[in-house]
């Protein structure tokens, strides 16, 4: 019986890797359920498959630079100046919102707004209570409680926190003078939850708490999310429209390697907490055959992977973006 | 025919029997030694294994503590930007939480290994210890979630707004019980570790009580003495190195503990004297920030950080094993 089994398996095994190639990734852990997803439906389309590995952006940088891997994904871009160092080339995959969520008896999602500034207080311990003037300020109508915030963090390294920190150091010079920003940070205050997972717990365990978390959790648990003050003043509620928004007004033509972070995006529709996911690649591959295989996958991704985004709560790249990106393509990766 | 043709083919007999004993005899010996040498060979395996993985840890450590010195032990800083950091809160939070847990575990195990054996219904034995086999085959990572979804809001809602209200204001033990009451913290991982070593605790101690020979404790009785008296007079003493076996499993295990301190301790780099603030464990931070440390100092030092483990872990059971054999003598000399 096992046998049998193991005898299928294996022969499952063969054919899988003589019906088409098998690239390699590995990295953030943030696309591992799109890429997933993707490398799925590719597989059966192409015959191509894609073994993406999801151990972190640190460890992806590290795979990718030891040549282990065809691809490696990360949440935080490497600089045009190490890229270069590495012969290495990068471009954004997927899109991402970071929303914040609270947790306040008769304060619904979408109820709440933030500006930077007032998220960079409560982070920093500053604000210390919901009723405090300056949030009721811009909340008016709001039944804010005289409670003391409980701040929620990520305790892991991610790329979530990287941008949250790296917005937060956009609209506050105190916040980017002393705590800066990274995929852990010396947190002035707060409790640290395991994952966006945690996070998403820990918020929906602590009354009058206040966590930061991607938008597809947001939506599978239904969390109070607040509305944040993007670049043109307007208060901008996370959506599809608007991460696309922040993608595409994004200053992409003046960032070398796209080298840049997007948050707090110039526009008036840009969704000010937006976040994408690097694929860094070889310049000069020693196996040219596979960085093809693995860039004809990116290709496919970029033109038809909208519905599998989509589904996901994913966001694909606004087309603009994706020609941008296959115009690098085809300048960079030799 | 002479009687020495008689005797001859029997004396070869005897010979050849004697000779094939001795045969035996040595090949018997032969394997006693190989017997010794696979055994000692394991035994040592031990050793080598554990010297191993602590200079590995200290080696991949080494530019943590080339860089802080003894720095790295004191300081509560932790901070992966400025590229600073020091051990001081998760070595406290490995202690202070470990402590509450054995704390809690110790007089709770030792009470249901005396009524298993000693005072239960013999029907009532089986399922007790079954259950109790069964809790130690509970996967931490299922303690974890059922202490941050069940465990926190009992102690949000219940347990720490009281411990405020009464302890918070005395005078030495009050600063261990201020804070808000958001039920994750030091108390409530002690407690969720507590609950976790029980079952290993009260295993091995039932096991040992088991073993006090009927003779010994039957003697007691027909002296006269008490359930209570047989217990504290003859089934400890008789008992005493394994008991302290017993506790040392649970205490490493409390130490080393991961999963389910990560979702209840608040992981915090913050140094909090407060039980009811969040903190953090040695394992707990390993766990948390190993994938994405990128920078080979953060790295380093949270290599270094599982090499604390090492040492506090050492010092704890050798602190406890000192403490231990001293109430024996104490109590040698008192008898």
């Amino acid at each position: 019986m096992l046998k049998t089994f193991l005898a299928a398996t294996a022969l499952v095994a063969i054919a899988g890797s003589a019906f088409g190639a098998e690239i390699t990734g590995a990295g953030s852990t943030f696309v591992y359920p799109i890429l997933s997803q993707w490398s799925s439906d590719y597989s059966k389309l192409a015959g191509d498959r894609v073994n993406y590995q999801s151990i972190g952006s640190g460890g992806g940088i590290a795979q990718i630079k030891a040549a282990t891997v065809d691809f490696g994904a990360s949440d935080k871009p490497l600089t045009p100046e190490e890229l270069a160092t590495a012969g290495l080339a990068q471009f954004p995959i997927v899109i991402g919102g970071i929303l914040p969520v609270v947790h306040i008896a008769g304060v619904p999602a979408g109820k709440l707004k933030f500006t930077g500034p007032v998220l960079a207080a409560i982070y920093f311990g500053a604000i210390t209570k919901w009723n405090d003037p300056i949030i009721a300020k811009i909340n008016p109508g709001v039944p804010l409680p005289d409670a003391a915030i409980t701040v929620v963090h990520r305790s892991d390294g991610s790329g979530t926190t990287f941008n949250w920190t790296h917005y937060l150091g956009q609209v506050s010079g105190d916040w980017k003078s002393t705590v800066g920003e990274g995929t852990s940070v010396k947190w002035p205050v707060g409790v640290g939850g395991k994952g966006n997972e945690g996070v998403a717990a820990y918020v929906n365990q602590i009354p009058n708490s206040i966590g930061y978390v991607e938008y597809a959790y947001v939506i599978q648990n239904k969390m109070a999310w607040g509305s944040v003050m993007n670049s043109s003043g307007r208060f901008i509620g996370p959506s599809i429209a608007g991460f696309q928004a922040a993608a595409a007004t994004a200053d992409w033509a003046h960032a070398k390697d796209f080298d840049l972070v997007m948050t707090n995006a110039p526009g008036p529709k840009a969704y000010p907490i937006t976040a994408t996911t690097w694929a860094i690649m070889y310049r000069h591959p020693k196996d040219a055959a596979r960085t093809a295989t693995a860039l004809k996958f990116f290709k496919w991704t970029l033109e038809h992977g909208q519905p599998q985004a989509a589904k996901l709560d994913y966001v694909s790249l606004p087309p603009a973006l994706a020609k941008r990106i296959e115009a690098y393509w085809a300048a960079e990766i030799k | 025919m002479s009687a020495t043709d008689d005797v001859r083919p029997f004396a070869r007999v005897l010979t050849r029997a004697s000779e094939m004993r001795a045969r035996r005899l040595e090949s018997g010996a032969a394997g006693d030694r190989i017997f010794k040498l696979l055994t000692g060979a394991m035994a040592y395996l031990v050793l080598i294994l554990l010297a191993a993985a602590a200079f590995s840890m200290f080696w991949g450590g080494r530019l943590a503590f080339s860089t802080f010195g003894w720095k790295f032990l004191y300081s509560a800083q932790w901070d992966p930007v400025a590229r600073q950091f020091g051990a001081l809160v998760p070595i406290y939070g490995t202690v202070v939480s470990s402590f509450i847990a054995i704390a809690l575990a110790v007089p709770m195990s030792f009470g249901i290994a005396i009524f298993l054996t000693e005072i239960a219904p013999g029907w009532l034995r089986g399922p007790i210890g079954t259950a109790i086999e069964l809790l130690a085959a509970i996967p931490s990572i299922i303690y974890g979630m059922w202490g941050l979804f069940v465990f926190v809001p009992f102690m949000s809602l219940h347990v720490e707004p009281w411990l405020n209200d009464k302890l918070g204001p005395s005078p030495i033990i009050g600063p261990l019980f201020t804070g808000p009451p958001i039920g994750i913290g030091m108390l409530t991982a002690g407690i969720i570790l507590g609950i976790m070593i029980l079952p290993f605790i009260t295993a091995v101690m039932r096991d040992v009580f088991m073993a006090v020979p009927d003779a010994l404790r039957e003697s007691a009785v027909s002296l006269g003495a008490t359930t209570w008296e047989t217990v504290g007079r003859v089934s400890l003493p008789y008992t005493r190195t394994a008991v302290v076996g017993a506790i040392f499993l649970g205490l490493g295990r409390a130490l080393g503990e991961t999963m389910a301190v990560t979702f209840v301790l608040g992981n915090a780099h913050e140094f909090t004297k407060s039980l009811l603030m969040p903190g953090n464990s040695i394992a707990a931070a390993i766990a948390n920030e190993f994938t994405e440390a990128d920078s080979p100092i953060y790295l380093s030092s949270l290599i270094a950080l599982g090499f604390l483990l090492f040492i506090v872990t050492f010092i704890v059971l050798a602190g406890a094993k000192i403490l231990l054999l001293r109430i024996g003598r104490l109590e040698g000399e008192r008898a």
